[in-house]
Parts: C-alpha cells; sequence; structure tokens
C-alpha cells in the first residue's frame, strides 16, 4: 500500500511540474497556476490510490487543472478574458515539445539572473520539483515563514518588474546557462541524506530534464555527468552510520551504470566544447578519474593534480583548493598536502583533511587537535560519528598505548 | 510596455564641476542613443544640499528637516531615468548603457502605472 501510494505521490509530483509550466503561459500569472495545479494534485491523490494511476497522468492532470483555474478565477471574481477561458475549457493536452518549451521557460525565469541564487533555489524546488514551504525550509536550514516570505517576494518580482516568460535565444544561452547550472548543482551540494527529501535525486532529476531539454549544449551535460559520477559513489559512502572516505569505500558498491552514463556525457561535452574546459567538466572529469581506478592504490594522482591546477585556475574555490591539497598529498607526500591545505581558509572539512594529513606525518596531537576544531562546527551526523572515533584513535597514538596502523 | 525608474548611484559628486564635462558627455549621449525610451530624466545636486523632511506624529504634526542626506553611504542617488521597456530583460539591457552603471550602479525599479 505504501509503495504503490508513493509510486501516486511520485507521478504527480513529476507531471505536476510539467503542466505547471504549460499553465504558466496560458494563464500568464505564476501564484493562479501554482493554486490550480495544487489543487489538481490534492485530486489525484484522492482519486489514483482508489482508481491506480490512469493510463495518461498528464491529461487527467493538465484537464483537471485547467478546471481548477477556472474555478478560482470564477470564485475571485476576476474578469478573465474570453479567449484565455477558452483555452482552459479544452480538454486535449499540449504536445510533448509544446510541454518541454514551456518547462524550459519555466527554469530559466526561475533562474533567471535578476534573482539572487538563494531565491533561485528556493524557487526551482518549489516549482521544478514541487517541494513545499516547509520541505524547502528544512532543505535549506531555515524556517517555513521565512521560505513563504521569499516565494512570495519572487513571485512578485517576476510579476511586477515583468521578468520574461521565455527561453532566452541560443545568442545569450552561454551568458544565462550558468545561472541554471549553478541551481542545479547547488541543489545537489545542499542535498544531505539525512533529510527526509532525497536531494540529491531531486537534482539529478533536474540535471536530467536539463540535458534533455537542451541536449546540444554542453554545460547541462556536464553538469548531469558530475552528477552522476558523483553520486554513483553515494552506496558505499556511508556504513554503520560514519561516512567512509573515498579510500576505504567498498568499490564493488559504485553504481557502474551511473559511471558508464556519466563518462559518456562527459567526452561529449568535451567534444561540444572549443577550447577551455569548465569548471563543471573539470570537476567530472576529476570524478571520472576516480572512478576508473579499480582501487584506491591505482588512482592517477598525477592527472587529478593537473585537473585540480585546471579548476583552481578557471573557477577558484575553497572546496577546489582543498581537492587540489589532498590530491597533491597523493602525488607528492602529506607534507606537501598539508603545505597547501594550511593556506585554505579553515571550515570543518579543511579542519579534518588537515587532521588525516597531520597523522600520515605522525605528529597525532595535532591531528586530534585539528579534529576538535572540525568537531565544533556543523556536519552531517554521520561525518561527526567518523570524527569522533578518529580522534579517539588519533589521542591514542599521541599517548603511544596504541599500535600504528 | 511598462516603465522602470532607473537611479544612479555614483560618487557625491558636484556635476557643475569642470572636471565632470567628459562624463557628462558620455550621459548625452546615452539620453541621446536612447531618447525613444526616455521620458523623463534629471541630474542631482550633491547630497550636501538635501534637506530631509519629517512630520513628527501625525499628518499636521512638526515639521523637522534635517540638513544632508538621509543615509551616509560611499555611493549616492545622483540622478534618475524613467525609462519604457517592454519587460525586465529590455530594461536592464538599457540601464547597462548609463555611465553610472560601471562608475557606480544603477538600481532599476518598476513604477506601479497608475491607472
Amino acid at each position: 500500500m505504501r509503495a504503490e501510494h508513493d509510486t501516486v505521490a511520485e507521478t504527480v509530483r513529476v507531471e505536476g511540474t510539467r503542466i505547471l509550466a504549460t499553465l504558466i503561459r496560458t494563464l500568464g500569472d505564476v501564484g493562479l497556476a501554482e493554486d490550480a495545479v495544487q489543487e489538481a494534485t490534492i485530486a489525484a491523490l484522492g482519486a489514483w490510490p482508489v482508481t491506480g494511476v490512469p493510463p495518461r497522468p498528464r491529461a487527467w492532470l493538465t484537464v483537471t487543472a485547467r478546471r481548477k483555474a477556472i474555478d478560482i478565477l470564477r470564485r475571485e471574481r476576476v474578469r478573465a478574458d474570453k479567449e484565455r477561458l477558452a483555452d482552459l475549457t479544452r480538454e486535449d493536452v499540449p504536445p510533448d515539445h509544446v510541454v518541454a518549451d514551456d518547462l524550459l521557460r519555466l527554469i530559466f525565469t526561475c533562474c533567471h539572473p535578476s534573482l539572487s541564487p538563494p531565491t533561485r533555489v528556493a524557487l526551482a524546488l518549489r516549482t521544478l520539483c514541487g517541494l513545499s514551504p516547509a520541505q524547502i525550509a528544512s532543505v535549506l536550514l531555515t524556517t517555513e515563514a521565512a521560505t513563504a516570505k521569499r516565494l512570495t517576494r519572487a513571485r512578485q518580482k517576476i510579476a511586477v518588474a515583468r521578468i520574461p516568460y521565455r527561453v532566452p535565444p541560443s545568442a545569450e544561452l552561454p551568458a544565462r546557462l550558468p545561472a541554471v547550472c549553478g541551481v542545479v548543482h547547488s541543489l545537489y551540494t545542499t542535498g544531505h541524506a539525512d533529510h527526509d527529501v532525497d536531494m540529491c535525486a531531486e537534482a539529478v532529476r533536474l540535471a536530467e530534464l536539463l540535458h534533455e531539454l537542451l541536449p546540444d549544449q554542453p554545460m547541462p551535460a556536464a553538469v548531469l555527468a558530475l552528477l552522476l559520477l558523483t553520486d554513483a559513489r553515494r552506496p558505499a559512502r556511508i556504513e554503520a552510520g560514519e561516512v567512509v572516505t573515498l579510500d576505504r569505500q567498498d568499490r564493488t558498491r559504485w553504481d557502474t551504470c551511473a559511471i558508464g552514463r556519466g563518462i559518456e556525457l562527459l567526452n561529449d561535452s568535451l567534444r561540444r566544447t572549443s577550447g577551455q574546459a569548465d569548471a563543471y567538466q573539470l570537476q567530472a572529469a576529476i570524478a571520472a578519474e576516480h572512478a576508473r581506478a579499480a582501487r584506491y592504490e591505482d588512482t592517477d594522482w598525477a592527472e587529478i593534480v593537473r585537473l585540480y591546477d585546471l579548476l583552481v585556475s578557471v573557477a577558484p574555490s575553497e572546496a577546489a583548493a582543498l581537492g587540489r591539497a589532498v590530491a597533491v598529498a597523493e602525488a607528492s607526500g602529506a607534507a606537501a598536502g598539508l603545505a597547501l591545505a594550511e593556506h585554505v581558509p579553515p571550515n570543518p572539512r579543511v579542519h579534518a583533511v588537515r587532521a588525516e594529513l597531520l597523522a600520515r606525518e605522525r605528529r597525532y596531537e595535532e591531528a586530534a587537535e585539528a579534529l576538535t576544531a572540525a568537531l565544533a562546527g556543523q556536519a552531517t551526523e554521520p561525518e561527526r560519528e567518523y570524527r569522533l572515533r578518529r580522534r579517539e584513535e588519533f589521542l591514542a597514538l599521541a599517548r603511544g598505548c596504541a599500535h600504528e596502523p | 510596455m511598462a516603465q522602470y525608474l532607473a537611479m544612479t548611484y555614483t560618487a557625491d559628486v558636484d556635476w557643475w564641476a569642470p572636471e565632470h564635462a567628459e562624463e557628462l558627455a558620455e550621459y548625452r549621449k546615452f539620453g541621446v542613443d536612447h531618447a525613444e525610451r526616455i521620458t523623463q530624466s534629471a541630474v542631482l545636486h550633491p547630497t550636501s544640499t538635501a534637506t530631509v523632511v519629517r512630520v513628527e506624529g501625525a499628518r499636521g504634526g512638526q515639521v523637522v528637516t534635517t540638513d544632508g542626506p538621509y543615509a551616509e553611504t560611499k555611493e549616492a542617488l545622483t540622478g534618475y531615468y524613467l525609462i519604457e521597456a517592454a519587460d525586465l530583460e529590455e530594461a536592464v539591457a538599457i540601464a547597462a548603457e548609463i555611465p553610472a552603471a560601471w562608475g557606480g550602479a544603477v538600481e532599476v525599479r518598476p513604477v506601479i502605472a497608475a491607472r
């Protein structure tokens, strides 16, 4: 029963997004369209567990949402023009290519550069993933009231400032795609496995969608490749409530299917790119290098260092600098890696990496101190468990009452 | 078509000072290039000439005036253009050609249309 309900809920959510995009264009009003789709999905969630998912769920939802929109318009005594009402009383379903175009319009509107990046993420979660403000608040570590306010302000700005509901012309695509890809990528990186919403899966779904809609663009292909290659390792990343670092992961649990597709997409993306690889392509290439190594010892660290060098020059970030320090430690020794890690602005992850490198230099006391610093900051529960255990080990080694590994 | 107010925020300068002649010529060029879309525009005297007015309590209360700008910031409101554009993207494209956009910043705000 539970599994059946999940299928219904999943179909409603996925199809709901698609019909929303079309309804926004028909109605010219994001809020009204969302209300209509919301009411249609409630109707579906009431009816489908009884009847089963109808053969053409999108048609069912489309027609129902149009009727709900008419109801709302009547209820609110808005004098809808005749043409708009005629559109809403139609029983046919727009063809797939129209739905695809509408979805793209919606994506580019939600990720418009005139909206702030956190607003883009919240809007994407609401309109593209169909999450409730409460779910969005839990994912973005904020309150439901703050999320609702942010969404209301965003819709107001879209309507009042007239953020156009359209796909940018192809000449402008390269300038507009980074904002869209940035939203998809940050959805994945903010996704923690311990949320009731699987944000990582949502991000992968959006990346799939974006690539499906713009198959010739290299950037969405690279983002999808990066997410698939990263997500492929997810089954091996946590064991017995503890995070498992890359060197100790059971690689037979990696998703070889996702890895294969990721590498294929990356190669395809690189073929379509002239000149310098972008940050997503480089990160995907790094993930692909890890995926290619059957054992940790087989990793081509020299190549990974080279890719990180490029990444740091193309898109400098703290995460890239830290990744580079780890790669250098593997390629040229822990001391070299430590020297680089010292220059990365400290955060819990930086402290944790420093701890492991210090331990390799047999500086166990300092390693334990670094982990204490790491534990003072924010972390997921599995990270915390792992760091607590490692600190105990380092402290034991520092006191000389344990054998060195 | 919608109306947008494009407000220029730049260093708080005296536009009458001769050293700004060249910069003003750039503004003039912008005005000529986009004459069709600009319904109104103005250049403001520096904030040292500003007076902030407040009425205490409610209407009819004591009028309190303060010398100088409302907020002390590095960039001050130095002028505005009332422009017409189809949507925000077009408004932003026009605003991006106002010299203030690279010397400081331009704030674009949709105007509530009086019907």
